[in-house]
């Protein structure tokens, strides 16, 4: 463990498992009831929904435990960035991820124990984490219990919107986990990364 | 509990409806009702008893009350009672001979009659429904189309989620209402709640869509499909309905969905008035520009991830 950092607590990486499996499968049955059809089905429509529902609650639950651990312990603070300079030092990380590693440069802003994420990492885990969660979650439970739901918003029926922005914040979460498994494999190795999170140690 | 209210609501809302436009002053009523109507829209009535050699005022049978407002209310507005009833009916007290005789039937009056209902249609489902071939000839017309107050709804109704609630309320008419249930069967009527627990979001389920939906066989030749079926025929796989071939575009949506993907590009786009359902009113312009985008991610990921490969 010579020259590495221990990163990742116990709490944190058992954490980010669950989150992880929790998410793949809350994509892969949404896509399911998405693109459901009568010729092929990718999950059993009703198997889906139900899947779909224990794996929402428990991220429901996974978040709720996420937020408040970030409150209580010193993790909260990797998360916590000053606005002024952001921009700069986003497209300099950009930069590096587009032109840099290409030429062997080293990382901008190299990890250690005060910096756990890069300044693209931390803007797109806050965005995700603080804001596309939260609309997540709360459209998620609204479509849980849809006779809470309007039947007419802005002329539209409640749940329509409500699982209109489900979808697209759904889509959004998707994206951001194909490039966020991608950008793990950008380590001393390509598997230093996955590594990191069983471990601990970066 | 809360399921039961739900469908007391129904009932509620949907006399509440019917009450809200309840006279239609362009069809002509034939004066003579008025005096059937002095008896049977009340619940008393009063005669003069011969034996007794008095006037006597006895109870109104409450099946035999009739709502002249309904009446006037619904399709056959302008008949005279004795367009159906026996012209006997016009001496009171009646003789209690007439009760035996038989009423006439939809088909006696519209057979024949194809042009817009299809009766002929109508009449073959009926016959191979599971009402009919169960219940032979006790189960008439009447029994879900009550000639004192039916009106047509789902061809006129703009309004859905009326059509929806007046069309299962007949059902529930007699699988809610154990009295006429047994009229024609001495079986224990089914709890519609326990047998459909099976369903997810019931109350919603119940709301938007009509029994026939699941419980008939559709037709393309008829506005309502009447060929009843057994419950081992209902439709239970949730892709029926919740796919983009949703079955209830021959259905409940039949004469909404001459357009398949119009409005904004929805497919499936005339429930979304109504209902949104998942699976059957995915975005046409948002699956495309989901899969562009998700597309162009994958591919620079694959790039870079080359790149990476080759120049280090």
């Amino acid at each position: 463990m010579k020259n590495q950092v221990y990163l990742y607590p116990i709490w944190v990486r058992l954490w980010h498992l669950l989150n992880a499996l929790l998410f793949l499968t809350l994509i892969v049955t949404g896509l399911s009831l998405q693109y459901s059809s009568n010729d092929y089905s990718l999950i059993r429509f009703d198997w889906a929904i139900s899947i779909h529902d224990i794996a929402g609650i428990a991220l429901c639950v996974a978040y709720i435990f996420y937020l408040f651990s970030n409150r209580f312990t010193s993790n909260g603070t990797y998360y916590q960035f000053h606005l002024t300079g952001m921009l700069v030092r986003v497209l300099k990380q950009l930069r590096y991820y587009s032109i840099g590693i290409f030429k062997n440069e080293d990382a901008p802003y190299p990890i250690s124990i005060d910096r756990k994420f890069n300044p693209l990492q931390k803007i797109s885990y806050v965005i995700v984490m603080y804001v596309f969660m939260p609309i997540i979650v709360i459209t998620g439970t609204a479509l849980f219990f849809p006779e809470i739901l309007p039947t007419d918003l802005f002329g539209i029926s409640g749940i329509h919107i409500v699982d209109l922005i489900h979808i697209v914040t759904g889509f959004a979460l998707s994206i951001f986990m194909a490039v966020h498994i991608y950008f793990c494999t950008i380590g001393k190795t390509a598997l230093a990364n996955f590594k990191s999170m069983i471990n601990g140690w970066h | 509990m809360k399921k039961l209210l739900f469908i007391n609501l129904i009932v509620l809302f949907s006399t509440f409806l019917i009450a809200q436009e309840i006279t239609d002053e362009s069809v002509e009523h034939s004066p003579e009702n008025s005096k059937c109507f002095y008896c049977h829209g009340n619940p008393t009535y009063s005669f003069y008893n011969e034996i007794l050699e008095r006037n006597v005022t006895n109870r109104m049978n409450p099946y035999l009350i009739i709502d002249s407002a309904l009446y006037y209310y619904q399709n056959h507005s302008s008949f005279e009672c004795i367009d159906c009833h026996s012209y006997g009916f016009k001496t009171f007290p009646h003789d209690n001979e007439l009760q035996m005789e038989a009423m006439p039937g939809c088909f006696d009056c519209h057979e024949g009659d194809d042009e817009v209902y299809n009766f002929a249609k109508i009449d073959q489902q009926f016959q191979e429904s599971v009402h009919s071939t169960k219940h032979s000839q006790d189960f008439t017309c009447w029994m879900c189309h009550n000639p004192h107050t039916y009106k047509i709804n789902a061809r006129n109704n703009q309004n859905l989620l009326e059509t929806i609630v007046y069309d299962n309320n007949i059902c529930l008419s007699c699988h809610a209402d154990i009295n006429k249930y047994q009229l024609i069967s001495s079986d224990k009527n089914p709890n519609i709640i326990e047998k459909h627990d099976w369903l997810p979001n019931q109350i919603s389920h119940f709301a938007h869509v009509r029994c026939i939906e699941c419980h008939t066989d559709t037709s393309n030749n008829i506005l309502v499909a009447h060929k009843v079926q057994t419950k081992d025929k209902a439709v239970r796989k949730c892709v029926e309905c919740h796919s983009q071939n949703s079955i209830l575009m021959s259905s409940l949506y039949k004469f909404q969905a001459i357009e398949k993907r119009n409005k904004y590009g929805f497919f499936n786009a005339s429930t979304l008035d109504d209902s949104y359902i998942i699976g059957a009113n995915r975005n046409y312009y948002l699956n495309v520009l989901s899969g562009l985008i998700f597309g162009f991610v994958l591919l620079l990921i694959f790039i870079h991830a080359v790149l990476r490969i080759f120049i280090k």
